[in-house]
């Protein structure tokens, strides 16, 4: 299998802390790659380094034989990569109908296109879409609610059909599951998996580790900045020195 | 074609503006210097905010554009034509290209930086105008027609209007009294339907986007500067249009139309009335205008006249009180007005109105549990 994403030699400082230090990656493509690690081990840094929120020191990202580095965040979204965050980044003050519409708008006109005169009422095609990823997340039944008010694990789910209405080539997420109760997380990961069926590349940051193994084709370990191992899910829980980063396994 | 809603929305608009001479009679603004000024400022008040309302920024200069509008439009009527069409259209144009340069440069910050830049540019257009610019606009006297004018195109069409100097008219049509009314109502009924159309579409969508959260639309693909530097167009050409529409109705154009007092108006009025809503900025330019003209007309032997029931003693004293609000003072009852409706209605008149309908709504029995569509 061919990688879709390829990292080499990141390196990432915020003054005295090297939060990555020299990582190297390769996503193959049509999986999903988790990436795990103990609180404050860079994996956000290191996805940040994807979309265009950082630059790294060195090094560099390859998405799809394009380099992700120096183009802007909507360049790289336009390139098929998108992301759902840590903290749920929604647009608070509109609907949910609006807030996947937005997404599904960007995908069909690209970065930038005044179309004002076509009312959105009519943009039945844009709505159906919309509408059918609210299902798809279970939220469609609130699509008229304020995405400012719902739950936090309402907002990444929104989130999650937000990215996935434009169909990437490659989803990034960041802890897609963090503030769901255990059912609702059964549920996102149900979701997770039919939409890895589609074909669809996905790295994963996640520290439930339930929510790991039921997921992951592969798994990296980062650890104060560096990848310390990466395997097979299966492999990974006997390994040693990943034992070793998480306090003597205590979570695995 | 918009919804049906949008239709009825549409045609109680226009309805309310044909009828204006006679639904504003019983408030005593019937006659049409004021009734243009509530068209004329609800038009530079609709196009801000597309900006202010939708994308979230708050320029602090938006009477430049104005100022553009009116020196443009005299400009057209000395050279050109005094039919108004002309006119207003090099008005919008370059009301536009002027915003099209300060948004530009000022859209490179957010927040109070882009409202303290697009100030200092308005302050920097007044000044200029009053010095190195004034060939172009005839500085402290500000610019005016006068008999040695061109117009070209009148000369052309062989319309000579003699010795006199001119007013501006549509193919004979003087711009002036309910003419002149009509004249800018008409212009107000086309800005609110285009600004309907731009608050129902996909562009519209994105420009509330931008105010809601410029990093995910980002990350999203989309690029938001051109989005907000196209609604910042749009709404200098909104007050280029008004401005235009200033010097159609008496043909002067001046640089204290630049001033900062100028642009804050216009903030107040959209405030005021309901920023982000349709309806609201119309409602609040009218409130503001007509409240101007009551209050700044009054004078001290008017109020004298009102207080004459007091005892001698106490009627000076609520004569110089009350003498504080009105006339040159009007601006301090505006600022009165604008504190009790920010603390009580942050959502402008509107979300009174809105308020007052859901109110009516829940006391008319077994219309409760109709879905409340938002007023605008
Ligand atoms: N913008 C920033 N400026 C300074 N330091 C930062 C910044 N972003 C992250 N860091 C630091 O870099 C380190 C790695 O942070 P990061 O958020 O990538 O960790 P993480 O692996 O995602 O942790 P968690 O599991 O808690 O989300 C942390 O020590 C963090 O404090
Ligand atoms: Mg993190």
């Amino acid at each position: 299998m061919a990688s879709i994403l390829t990292v080499q030699n990141v390196n990432k400082r915020f003054g005295g802390l090297k939060a990555l230090d020299n990582v190297n990656l390769e996503i193959e493509a049509g999986t999903v790659h988790a990436i795990i690690g103990p609180n404050g081990a860079g994996k956000s840094t290191l996805l940040n380094c994807f979309i265009g929120r950082l630059e790294p020191d060195t090094g560099t990202v390859i998405f799809d034989g394009v380099s992700l580095l120096g183009i802007k965040p909507h360049e790289i979204n336009q390139v098929g990569v998108s992301r759902v965050f840590q903290t749920p980044e929604v647009f608070g003050n509109l609907t949910l109908r609006d807030n996947v519409m937005i997404p599904a708008f960007a995908k069909r006109d690209g970065s930038f296109r005044i179309n004002a005169w076509k009312g959105v009422k009519r943009e039945t095609d844009i709505e159906a879409k919309a509408m059918a990823m609210l299902e798809n997340v279970g939220l469609a039944r609130k699509a008229d609610e304020i995405a400012g008010q719902l739950s936090r694990g309402d907002k990444r789910r929104l989130e999650l059909a937000m990215c996935l209405v434009q169909e990437p080539k490659l989803l990034l997420l960041d802890e897609p599951t963090a503030g769901m109760a255990r059912a609702e997380t059964n549920t996102t990961i149900d979701l997770l998996k039919k939409i890895a069926e589609t074909g669809i590349t996905m790295v994963v940051i996640e520290h439930d580790m339930h929510v790991v193994f039921s997921l992951a084709d592969r798994i990296s370990v980062l650890a104060q900045g560096t990848v310390i191992a990466e395997d097979l899910p299966e492999r990974i829980k006997g390994n040693p020195k990943v034992q070793e980063a998480y306090l003597g396994g205590a979570h695995l | 074609m918009p919804t049906r809603n949008d239709m009825l929305l549409l045609t109680g608009f226009v309805a309310v503006v044909l009828a204006a001479p006679f639904l504003f009679e019983p408030i005593g603004a019937g006659y049409p210097d004021l009734l243009q000024k509530f068209a004329i400022f609800g038009i530079f008040a609709i196009g801000f905010n597309i900006l202010f309302g939708l994308t979230g920024y708050l320029s602090f200069g938006h009477a430049a554009f104005l100022g553009v509008g009116s020196y443009t439009a005299v400009w057209t009527f000395k050279l050109l034509s005094m039919n108004p069409l002309p006119a207003i259209v090099l008005a919008t144009l370059f009301g536009g290209l002027f915003a099209a340069l300060i948004g530009f440069i000022s859209l490179r910050r957010t927040g109070i930086y882009f409202s303290i830049l697009t100030l200092a540019f308005a302050q920097m257009s007044y000044n200029l105008a009053y010095s190195v610019l004034t060939p172009i606009t005839n500085g402290e006297t500000g610019l005016q027609l006068s008999q040695g004018d061109p117009r070209v195109l009148d000369i052309a069409f062989g319309r000579d209007y003699g010795a006199v100097l001119p007013s501006s008219d549509l193919f004979g049509l003087e711009m002036t009294g309910y003419p002149g009314f009509y004249f800018c109502g008409a212009m107000l009924i086309v800005c609110f339907y285009i600004a309907l159309r731009i608050f129902r579409s996909p562009f519209g969508m994105m420009l509330r986007a931008v105010k809601s959260n410029q990093n995910r639309m980002n990350y999203t693909g989309l690029n938001t500067r051109p989005y907000a530097l196209t609604a910042f167009i749009i709404s200098g050409m909104y007050a280029g249009l008004a401005g235009g529409l200033l010097a159609v109705t008496d043909p002067l154009a001046g640089a204290e139309r630049m001033q900062w007092t100028a642009s804050g108006e216009v903030v107040l009025m959209t405030i005021l009335g309901g920023s982000g809503t349709l309806l609201g900025p119309v409602i609040g330019a009218a409130v503001i205008k007509y409240f101007e003209n009551i209050f700044s007309a009054f004078n001290k032997s008017m109020l004298g006249d009102i207080f004459s029931f007091l005892p001698e003693s106490l009627q000076s004293g609520a004569v110089s009180v009350a003498s504080l609000f009105v006339g040159e003072g009007w601006h301090l009852t505006l600022g009165a007005m604008f504190v009790l409706i920010v603390i009580f209605l942050p959502g402008g008149l509107m979300e009174g109105i809105r308020r007052i309908g859901a109110l009516a709504r829940r006391k008319k029995p077994g219309g409760g549990a109709s879905a409340s569509t938002p007023a605008e």
